[in-house]
């Protein structure tokens, strides 16, 4: 009878282990579930136009990676879309006139957002919002642009800074 | 000129023994469901067939995983579109390679051990034993086995997807340097939990279905000698890949088809 204990209780742990990976493939594989930054304080950012700006998008300064695409909104009162960064603790010096854009790596890469650091003695805290951004470059809005404005005058318009809209 | 006559009687054979199946699978398929209530039978089995075929599944799916992230990362990263190494990884297990790859291990490491097994009680006519003694051995001993298929294929699958998926973690993430935020939102943003997650569990259980009824079916009407028996744990092992394969083609084309 003990035996057959043992047994079962193998079984009972393999039956169990082959749910868990059906748990993992629809939790982390799957799209039911978010993860965090652990040890992160947020900054907010408003975009015009985030393209294609997706969750836990990187967030990069010089090209290395501090933190992550935690949430995207869109404003109610000016249409514009808000994006939550989850900034790693350790970088807690960024400065208040610090710039946000969303680039794309890669000609048809994934799209993250890079900050730029500005000259301020005063750094961002939890909450605060990145005045200065620029939104993501639209192909299509671009190349239209250039076909209507015809070959010679062809600037991108698209990527303002929405800085003093809001001010 | 005998030969035409051979092909007369290959074809026939061939018709009778796919009768013979059809109504074995109606008998095993009552017997089954009386068999439930005898469950401890099952988890038996259980032992024998899902957590023996355990190592096998979680070697093989790891390294899987681990070749489908260095190849998918060198054959990427010449598009710029490394970025994307999570989603192939993850689709290519999901859909195809976790529910074939543990099928096919599954026919070679407990299908065969099943024909033998049933195989060998009829040569040694404990089978016949039982009968005498007015027991079938149908829902005794074949359909335990055949439920026990059932279940752990799926099972074994499941954890076969989730190891590789690790596997091409350790390799893209870990050892080439891609960011892990990147690898597990590219996978969380293409792979769709009912159209990829789910039809990979309905394929396994498919597999689970057909390659466990050929391995009772093969042992269960086994030539009762031991060249019967070594011939049928054979047929047992290329039948059922051949199943898989075929089946797989079948079932991709219907599920992903109107893709």
């Amino acid at each position: 009878m003990q035996q057959k204990r043992g047994i079962d209780f193998i079984v009972g742990l393999f039956v169990l282990g082959g749910l868990a990976a059906l748990v993992f493939l629809a939790l982390r594989v799957g799209n039911l579930s978010s993860a965090s930054v652990n040890n992160a304080y947020h900054l907010y950012a408003e975009f015009d136009n985030i393209g294609g700006l997706k969750l836990k998008a990187p967030v990069t300064m010089a090209g290395v990676n501090i933190g992550r695409v935690t949430d995207v909104k869109i404003d109610k009162e000016f249409y514009t879309a808000v994006v939550e960064l989850s900034i790693d603790a350790n970088y807690d010096n960024l400065p208040e006139d610090t710039s946000a854009a969303i680039l794309t790596s890669g000609l048809l890469g994934a799209q993250y957002v890079g900050l730029e650091p500005g000259a301020e003695e005063t750094y961002l805290k939890q909450g605060d919002k990145i005045e200065i951004t620029q939104s993501s470059l639209v192909l299509e809005n671009l190349i239209s642009t250039f076909v209507t404005s015809g070959a010679g005058g062809g600037s991108a318009a698209q990527s303002n800074s929405n800085a003093d809209e809001f001010e | 000129m005998n030969w035409i006559a051979d092909v007369g009687a290959k074809a026939l054979s061939i018709v009778s023994n796919l009768g013979l199946a059809g109504r074995f699978f109606a008998i095993l398929a009552g017997a089954s469901l009386r068999a439930l209530g005898r469950f401890s039978l099952v988890i038996k089995q259980l032992y024998a067939v899902g957590v023996l075929t355990l190592l096998i599944i979680l070697v093989s799916g790891l390294f899987v995983g681990m070749v489908l992230g260095l190849q998918g990362y060198y054959t990427l990263v010449s598009f710029g579109a490394e970025s994307s190494l999570g989603l192939v990884v993850a689709l290519s297990l999901t859909r195809e390679l976790g529910p074939v790859l543990s099928a096919l291990l599954f026919a070679g490491r407990a299908g065969s051990a099943l024909t033998a097994e049933i195989g060998l009680m009829k040569a040694t006519q404990q089978l016949d034993a039982m009968e005498m003694m007015a027991t079938d051995p149908v829902p005794m001993v074949i359909a335990p086995r055949f439920l026990a298929g059932l279940i752990a294929l799926p099972l074994l699958s499941a954890i076969f997807t989730a190891v590789g998926v690790i596997g091409g973690y350790l390799i893209g993430v870990q050892q080439l340097g891609l960011d892990s935020g990147v690898y597990w939102s590219a996978m969380q943003e293409g792979v769709d939990f009912y159209a990829d997650i789910i039809n990979g569990v309905i394929k396994s259980m498919v597999f689970g279905l057909i390659v466990t009824f050929i391995a009772v079916y093969q042992g269960y009407f086994a030539i009762p000698t031991s060249e019967g028996v070594s011939r049928a744990t054979t047929r047992t092992v290329v039948n059922a890949s051949l199943s898989v394969l075929g089946l797989d083609y079948v079932l991709t084309a219907l599920m992903f088809g109107e893709v």
